[in-house]
């Protein structure tokens, strides 16, 4: 009863707060803090109800409002709840680190505009996830593409960032559409768009529909959650928006699509045929590989982090579709290890994904750019910032025993349990995903070691780098937070997984928490009675904490304690400037060139004839890399539109007259159709 | 717990050995006499003994990171088999190993690019692209494996194959295992992936990202990269050929174990050194068709168990 009133005050403050935000847009200081005060109370209040409901159970809320689409309400169960936390756990810390953060955009640009949309992007995805009817989810659905859009565009003066909303908004909406038709052949059979009503319809719909709704969902839900081919708007939006809203965006808003496509699968439709999990393997392996391959060789931050979202989506729908296959072949146990190996990534990516790009927008604030060839050292003039970007770089690269170690072993985990397949075809597919997983994990690391390595270390490469100063307390504040959940989390994962078990129960109709857990150990059992594997996130992290400083105290006491000189770097004679460094792209280049297959690099050397080929002076070297899905996909899309759009320019002659004899004639064709 | 601390304070004290006994054939096959054995012993003593000289242009990453290598190390060596299959299980299972080693390998690569020198940035590069293919063909072979004795729990892999007889050996057993010796040697920095025996900036991997450590922290790096060699041999034999490992605590069975084991490093370390004295080092970017093969055994590995 508590959180009901909790969940109906926690909406109040943010439809109260986002006006006054807004309406205080004249004094800058003041409607920073009404704004993201107002965002921190209400991402607080849903953390509570969302602890209220994985602790007490769900609750619903109706809203007395009489339609012809059914009852309005909110419904809050365990799955809902998961998603309600992360995103209320995320808002939470980005509002932090915005108060400090909002504070350069001062004079420049309208602060209680950006903070009217936050809060109201914000409740958007709270009733997103927590929607009960298939209308009220699609105005939900839409406020929050809208708000975000709006958000993009936010530094509008910037080149490209007005047309990288544009793209945004064509693409969600075209996902939206795909939903749209979903929902309404839903109704076609159950009669109602009352999501209770969608479960038992579906069993009443004929194979081929229930396949065509599966497809479109997929390409509807998948459009928002950036999967591979349909991602080609998120490395544009993601980077053009404000850092804060990034972190909202790639952490937590991608999220509400697999909210839904879990929801969708294993509430309403239920998993009817293997294809479909194999279909769901298929592009989240794709999206994964090519995400982090574009990420690898990216020298914008925010693009890089951007693309790495592509790919972490991808590993998210590599667990689910693993889930689906389990599903369809009745297996739920292993189904519902798998779907708590995807909700545990969901959480995981969430954390690390939004502290990075907080983390970038420190970098950006600090040093004023995103390039990284144009940053390091400041790991020296930024300690905070790079200790907190630290941690989410080791989440990220799934070293133990942070939360992205402990969901990618799960993920693993769940795909090694594939020799349970009685299907051949589907016992070769899973190695074959599971070799692209763990090509994956391995890109990550080096993706994100460049990230850290080029962007920290080592002597800065421009004047900007050199001058960087730390940031205002309250971003670190909003970054330590995550920093410290993304070591809490995988630490205590013991803890975690039973509450995720949890919520996906219902929907696979099998529990695992006594299995999966054993007081501090995380453990994988046979059917058939055997111990399969087992880790200690617990134990890793303490022996750690035991090793490493007796590895120092001894490694000090053996031989005298030496001295530590200060020099140079060596320099075989010559001083080292920064432009002696290794780069970025020079980093990534090997893997540019044993994939060269993928990434078409296309490179062009000139140089200035000289009488002595050995000397040379005005030397250029460009390097581009073809967007393949941009170039053979998107760009002849376009180029039919485009052309198709001058041929019908014929009929449009701009005089009212020939419109209206359009008008009539089509009219009277009409009339004749009827009659037939 | 007082077994596995044994198995790893031996680990820790026969790497040096093992260093050496290859470098001791290697000077055989080259027709030399080479250095002693306890070469390597010796070297750590002195780098122990010795000032360190940092970079100016360090950050704390530089200092931290020969620490993080010896640690996980020292946490590996805790849950792998040595001569009993008895080992910290309770940490978690074959996949937190290479997790762990890649731990090692990322504080390795960011303390390479620390210094800002271009040799130390090659070597990082170099490292994590090779990482790249080699991290998935380590983790299809053990899937293989998985799939053979059915766990990923070190421990009772190597006791399920051990006390099977010939029940569990099959093809995908070995190819599984050939897979695993080439990530070996690239993971340890060996002929033909790299070169342990040069400086040469066109050549190194490994050496260019430890180029700039020096004293005690030079040590750790050494010492610990000798460790994970002796890691890497242990796993394969225990994983691959565990026949001989004490599966019970008593003297005779842990007598029998140690000889086992130390038989079979004997030999990887044979192997390893007719390797390197009868190939060249390849260049790097004819490594990916090396690295692509063992990948394509691992994967073979896996689709031959379910196939035949």
């Amino acid at each position: 009863m508590i959180s009901e009133n909790l969940f109906l005050l926690l909406l109040a403050i943010a439809f109260l707060g986002a006006p006054i935000a807004a309406l205080s847009n004249a004094r800058p200081s003041l409607s920073t803090k009404v704004a993201f005060g107002v965002s921190s109370l209400s991402s607080l209040l849903g953390l509570v109800v969302a602890a209220d409901v994985l602790l007490n159970g769900g609750f619903e809320v109706e809203i007395p409002l009489h339609s012809i689409f059914g009852t309005f309400s909110f419904s809050v169960d365990g799955l809902s709840a998961i998603f309600l936390l992360t995103i209320s756990l995320v808002t939470f810390a980005v509002s932090l680190y915005s108060l400090g953060y909002v504070g350069h955009y001062k004079g420049k640009y309208p602060i209680g505009l950006m903070g009217f949309f936050f809060i109201l992007f914000y409740a958007s995805m709270v009733m997103v996830v927590t929607s009960s009817n298939a209308i009220m989810f699609l105005i939900m659905w839409e406020t929050m593409s809208v708000c975000s859009y709006f958000l993009v565009i936010y530094e509008s003066r910037e080149r490209g960032t007005v047309g990288s909303g544009l793209f945004y908004l064509v693409m969600t909406h075209i996902g939206t559409a795909a939903i749209t038709v979903g929902f309404i052949l839903m109704y076609t059979q159950s009669g109602s768009f009352d999501f209770s009503s969608f479960g038992s319809a579906a069993s009443g719909m004929s194979g081929l529909m229930r396949s065509s709704v599966f497809v479109l969902w997929l390409i509807g839900f998948g459009t928002k959650a950036g999967i591979i081919p349909l991602h080609i708007w998120l490395p544009m939006a993601h980077p053009a928006a404000p850092s804060n809203i990034s972190a909202l965006m790639s952490a937590v808003m991608v999220k509400t699509a697999i909210y839904m496509l879990v929801r969708c699968y294993f509430d309403f439709l239920g998993v009817q045929d293997p294809w479909w999990g194999v279909l769901v393997l298929a592009v989240g392996s794709i999206s994964a590989l090519l995400g982090v391959m574009y990420a690898l060789i990216e020298s914008d931050i925010k693009r890089m982090l951007a693309f790495s979202t592509v790919e972490n989506m991808g590993i998210i729908l590599i667990a689910l579709g693993t889930a689906m296959l389990f599903q369809s072949y009745g297996l739920s146990e292993f189904a519902a290890l798998a779907l708590i190996a995807a909700l545990m990534h969901v959480l995981s990516h969430a954390l690390f994904k939004s502290l990075l790009f907080m983390g970038a927008g420190s970098v950006l604030y600090a040093a004023h750019t995103r390039n990284m060839e144009m940053l390091g050292g400041l790991a020296k003039r930024m300690p905070y910032t790079s200790l907190f970007f630290f941690i989410g770089v080791l989440s990220v690269a799934a070293i133990p025993p942070t939360a992205g170690f402990v969901s990618e072993w799960m993920i693993f985990q769940s795909m090694l349990q594939s020799f349970n397949f009685p299907d051949m075809v589907v016992k070769v597919i899973m190695p074959v995903s599971l070799g692209t997983l763990a090509i994956t994990g391995a890109m990550a690391a080096a993706t994100f070691l460049k990230a850290f390595g080029i962007t920290f270390l080592a002597r800065p490469r421009s004047e900007e780098a050199e001058q960087a100063k730390e940031v205002p307390r309250t971003m670190l504040v909003g970054m330590g937070t995550m920093a410290a959940l993304c070591v809490l989390v995988g630490v205590l994962s013991f803890s975690i997984l039973p509450v995720l078990d949890n919520a996906a129960s219902p929907l696979i109709g099998a529990s695992i928490a006594d299995q999966l857990t054993n007081g501090l150990m995380i453990n994988i059992d046979l059917p058939t009675g055997g111990r399969f594997s087992q880790v200690s996130p617990v134990f890793i992290a303490v022996l750690l904490a035991i090793i490493f400083p007796t590895v120092f105290l001894l490694a000090g006491r053996y031989g005298g304690r030496g001295k530590v000189v200060q020099a140079d770097t060596w320099d075989c004679g010559t001083p080292l400037t920064s432009r002696t460094e290794y780069t970025g792209r020079g980093f990534s280049n090997p893997i540019n060139r044993m994939f060269s297959w993928v990434y078409r690099p296309k490179r062009e050397f000139q140089a200035t004839a000289r009488p002595s080929p050995y000397v040379k002076t005005d030397m250029r070297y460009t390097s581009t890399v073809v967007p393949v899905f941009e170039r053979y996909m998107y760009d002849p899309v376009v180029a039919f539109v485009r052309w198709a759009a001058k041929k019908f320019s014929v009929i449009q002659t701009g005089s009212i007259q020939t419109y209206l004899g359009y008008i009539f004639v089509m009219l009277v064709l009409l009339l004749l159709a009827m009659r037939w | 717990m007082l077994i596995e601390v044994l198995q790893m304070l031996l680990i820790l004290a026969i790497a040096p050995l093992v260093t050496g006994l290859i470098r001791k054939f290697k000077a055989f096959f080259q027709g030399r006499q080479g250095p002693s054995m306890l070469q390597p012993y010796r070297d750590l003593a002195k780098l122990f003994r010795k000032d360190s000289v940092v970079s100016k242009d360090t950050s704390w990453i530089f200092m931290a990171a020969p620490y993080v290598c010896m640690t996980a190390v020292i946490t590996a060596a805790l849950m792998v088999p040595f001569f009993t299959s008895t080992s910290a299980n309770f940490l978690g299972d074959l996949i937190v190993v290479v997790y762990l080693f890649g731990m090692m390998r990322f504080f390795l690569a960011l303390s390479g690019l620390d210094a800002g020198s271009s040799f130390g940035g090659m070597g990082s590069s170099r490292e994590m692209t090779v990482s790249v293919l080699v991290e998935p063909t380590i983790l299809l072979s053990i899937f293989t494996m998985a799939l053979i004795t059915g766990t990923t729990v070190l421990g009772q892999i190597s006791e399920s194959l051990a006390t099977s007889g010939l029940d569990l050996v099959r093809p995908a057993l070995f190819l599984a295992f050939a897979a695993f010796f080439i990530s070996t040697l690239a993971e340890n920095a060996r002929v033909p992936v790299d070169n342990p025996a040069t400086h040469l900036e066109l050549t190194m991997i490994h050496e260019a990202m430890i180029l700039e450590h020096s004293g005690k922290q030079l040590a750790l790096m050494e010492w610990s990269s000798m460790t994970k060699l002796v890691l890497y041999m242990a796993l394969m034999a225990n994983i691959f050929f565990p026949w001989g490992i004490a599966i019970e605590i008593s003297a005779v069975a842990i007598g029998i174990g140690l000889l086992a084991v130390l038989i079979k490093i004997f030999l990887f370390a044979l192997a390893i050194a007719v390797i390197e004295s009868s190939m060249a080092k390849m260049r790097l970017f004819r490594l990916p068709n090396l690295l692509t093969v063992s990948f394509t055994l691992s994967l073979l590995a896996v689709v031959s168990f379910y196939i035949l």
